[in-house]
């Protein structure tokens, strides 16, 4: 796979780590019948942290970030999300997805509704906003996110990159603390995946924490803290992505590095 | 040497197409002579047309309108064109279209069920054409299923009032309950106090308010309903009801809750297993035994029941059908903005899969249309009941074709608009590529 070029200067001011933890996750598995998808998953994300995830297909990064919040189920350990435990409780799972944003790697828009009843339907009924409030903060991230014309179109009139784009404000609009980034520009054309990359750019110039399964190299060289690359259900090495990139430890990392860098 | 190459300096005016390639002879060698086995279906076709036509017009409009009886129709036949052959008698319809749409419904009243239809029309205005009617109307709607069987049967209003009231205590008691308990355990007390409301309550609420303030109107007896009207009547509740029913089936069908999932699964399974008519039987007869002696349950509230089910458990397939075919990814969208079940299933999930039913719904509510005919078989006197009642009598003995070819038609009016209808909506639906 090659890597896109990312043009532009990235203002890394405001992209700080603080210590407020913001999502923990303690010795947790995961099973899909008798398939162990997640062995023992240890990891501790900062606010303000923009995490990678990379790892071949089948080993479980979908998985990982879906139990964060609760798409999936875990079935041993803990998880931590702002400071709230995913159990079984309903009442906590409906309060972290609404603290936690995410965009799929095929949208999942609502095609019944338009662009703009897509991004005001939740804050209004899971936020009790005001309709004209959610309305103000819909086209605020539609031009944040540079389509505010389509406001009044639907998905299905619209192109991939757009989509997406209107995916990520969608989640914006309910002010989430936290981003969770499944293969967002996998199903997209090349000069689209670059429109959202901006777009993903900006929110973490803007200090979001983010995590992103993601295979754009490019993204995780100048976006990224910290790399974290899996393989058949581990977490097999973390670091920075200077390091990550120059100095793999495993084995693993390294081929699977060589196969995505076409060294 | 010139360099300047030849340009042109004015065009050629535009010249009109041949006239074999435009207009009424241009349609016709395109659409219908376009080579030699297009031609000999063509003139196939016309020739059956032409067969079916030479038979049926002069027979629908070489016709007598007015007799009074089958025998004095004959003969003014004989008189006209020499034969009785190929004409039809439209003098019993003329005769007895009034029995046709209202069964023995009192002649004084008939105004009740035409009301009733009207205001049927008007309240389906703001369901049917939400962006075009005021949407104060569905007032209206809301009020209607109470407004019908008042104005169908007759008798005191506070007979509708109380079953009206029965809603409003259910409401009154979840809001309550469901605030100082649970949501869920306020749901179970509201339908609870809904049903002791109105099986225990609302006959002494409605006899002390009869006697306090004696309002109604004439009341009519459920023997006395039939014909097309009785179609309508129990065709709108059946459709009316069975479309909820069918939706809450279909949830309950998916459910994670094991029991829900297999109370409906045996529901749907068991009703769709067994003819309607068996069910009809069901309700003419052996409900009494299963009745406590004495309890008089109405024949058309027991068919209309039975309908209902029938029809929802077909209603109940179509709408998994659409639900199945929604992608996984509504689903996980809606659950990833924090919508709970019921708002992803109102919002999301529902108006999709419904969208995508349209067309399931509209044939099962067009059947069970249709099937309302089954009734005269336990006895009811709907229209093909009435049209037997006609041939009976020794003035129409003998008429068939004109009979069966008037209610085809009101049968087909009503259910070739509900087709219509449903694509006109699908159009309206469609948010695709465009
Ligand atoms: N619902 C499921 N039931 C059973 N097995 C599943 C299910 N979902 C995923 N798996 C399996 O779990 C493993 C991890 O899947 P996951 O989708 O997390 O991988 P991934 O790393 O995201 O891969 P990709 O890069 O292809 O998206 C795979 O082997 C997959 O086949
Ligand atoms: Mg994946």
């Amino acid at each position: 796979m090659s890597e896109l070029a990312i043009d532009r200067q990235i203002d890394r001011s405001k992209m700080q780590v603080s210590d407020e933890v913001a999502i923990e996750i303690n010795n947790m598995n995961k099973w899909y019948g008798a398939f162990h998808v997640l062995r023992d998953i240890n990891l501790t994300v900062n606010q303000g942290e923009r995490i990678v995830i990379a790892g071949p297909s089948g080993s479980g990064k979908s998985t990982l970030i879906r139990c964060l919040n609760a798409l999936e189920e875990h079935q041993q350990g803990t998880i931590m999300v702002d400071g709230t435990e995913l159990s079984n409780d309903l009442k906590n799972i409906d309060k972290i997805r609404s603290e936690v944003g995410m965009v799929f790697q095929h949208f999942n828009l609502f095609p019944h509704l338009t662009i703009l009843e897509n991004c005001t339907l939740a804050p209004i009924w899971v936020r009790k906003t005001p309709r004209k409030e959610a309305e103000e903060r819909a086209m605020h991230f539609l031009e944040k996110v540079k389509i505010p014309e389509q406001a009044d179109k639907y998905p299905g009139q619209l192109s991939g990159g757009q989509q997406q784009r209107v995916a990520i404000a969608r989640s914006l609009c309910m002010m989430p603390r936290i981003m969770l980034f499944d293969e967002p520009t996998s199903a997209l054309d090349p000069e689209m995946i670059k429109e959202v990359l901006d777009t993903m750019i900006e929110l973490a110039e803007e200090g979001m924490t983010m995590l992103c399964v993601t295979h754009e190299m490019g993204f995780a060289r100048q976006v990224a803290n910290r790399v974290i690359f899996m393989d058949a259900g581990q977490i097999v090495e973390q670091n920075e992505p200077e390091e990550f990139f120059n100095n793999p430890q495993s084995e693993r990392t390294k081929l699977f590095l060589s196969q995505i860098l076409g060294h | 040497m010139s360099d300047v190459s030849f340009v042109r300096t004015e065009m050629l005016p535009e010249q009109a197409p041949p006239a074999s390639e435009v207009g009424p002879i241009g349609w016709i060698r395109h659409n219908l002579f376009s080579g030699w086995f297009n031609s000999i279906l063509t003139l196939v076709s016309l020739y059956a047309i032409y067969y079916v036509l030479s038979g049926v017009l002069p027979w629908t409009f070489q016709s007598v309108w007015n007799a009074d009886s089958l025998n004095q129709c004959r003969e003014i036949m004989m008189a006209k064109w020499g034969s009785t052959h190929g004409h039809a008698c439209w003098a019993v319809i003329n005769d007895r279209w009034l029995q046709l749409l209202f069964g023995f419904y009192p002649s004084h009243l008939y105004w009740r069920p035409i009301l009733a239809l009207v205001l049927l029309l008007i309240a389906l205005a703001p369901v049917l054409y939400s962006e075009r009617v005021p949407t104060k109307l569905l007032i209206l709607t809301a009020a209607y299923p109470f407004l019908l069987p008042f104005l169908m049967w007759g008798g005191t209003i506070w007979g509708p009032i109380s079953a009206a009231l029965g809603f409003v205590i259910g409401w009154g008691v979840y809001t309550v309950a469901s605030k100082q308990i649970s949501g869920l355990i306020g749901i179970i007390l509201g339908v609870v106090a809904s049903i002791i409301w109105w099986l225990v309550l609302s006959s002494y609420f409605v006899g002390a308010m009869d006697s306090i303030l004696p309002i109604g109107i004439e009341a009519v007896q459920s023997r006395q309903f039939g014909g097309f009207m009785l179609a309508i009547l129990l065709g709108v509740v059946a459709i009316g009801v069975s479309l909820p029913i069918g939706i809450v089936l279909a949830l309950g069908r998916q459910s994670d809750l094991l029991i829900v999932k297999y109370l409906c699964v045996g529901f749907i399974e068991f009703i769709r297993g067994v003819p309607l008519i068996t069910l009809l039987f069901v309700a003419s007869l052996l409900l009494n035994l299963f009745l406590p002696p004495g309890t008089n349950f109405d024949i058309i509230l027991r068919v209309m029941i039975m309908m209902t089910l029938f029809s929802a458990a077909y209603m109940a397939e179509v709408i998994r059908g659409g639900l199945a075919a929604l992608p996984r990814g509504q689903y996980e969208g809606a659950d990833s903005l924090g919508l709970n079940y019921w708002q992803a299933q109102r919002l999301i999930i529902m108006p999709q899969a419904l969208k995508i039913s349209i067309p399931g719904i509209v044939s099962t509510f067009i059947g069970i249309f249709k099937d309302t005919v089954l009734v005269s078989i336990i006895g009811l006197f709907d229209v093909i009941g009435l049209a037997s009642a006609i041939r009976a009598d020794t003035a129409w003995n003998g008429i068939y074709w004109e009979l069966f070819a008037f209610i085809g038609a009101l049968f087909f009016v009503v259910c070739f608009s509900m087709s219509r209808y449903s694509m006109y909506l699908e159009r309206k639906l469609q948010t695709g590529h465009h």
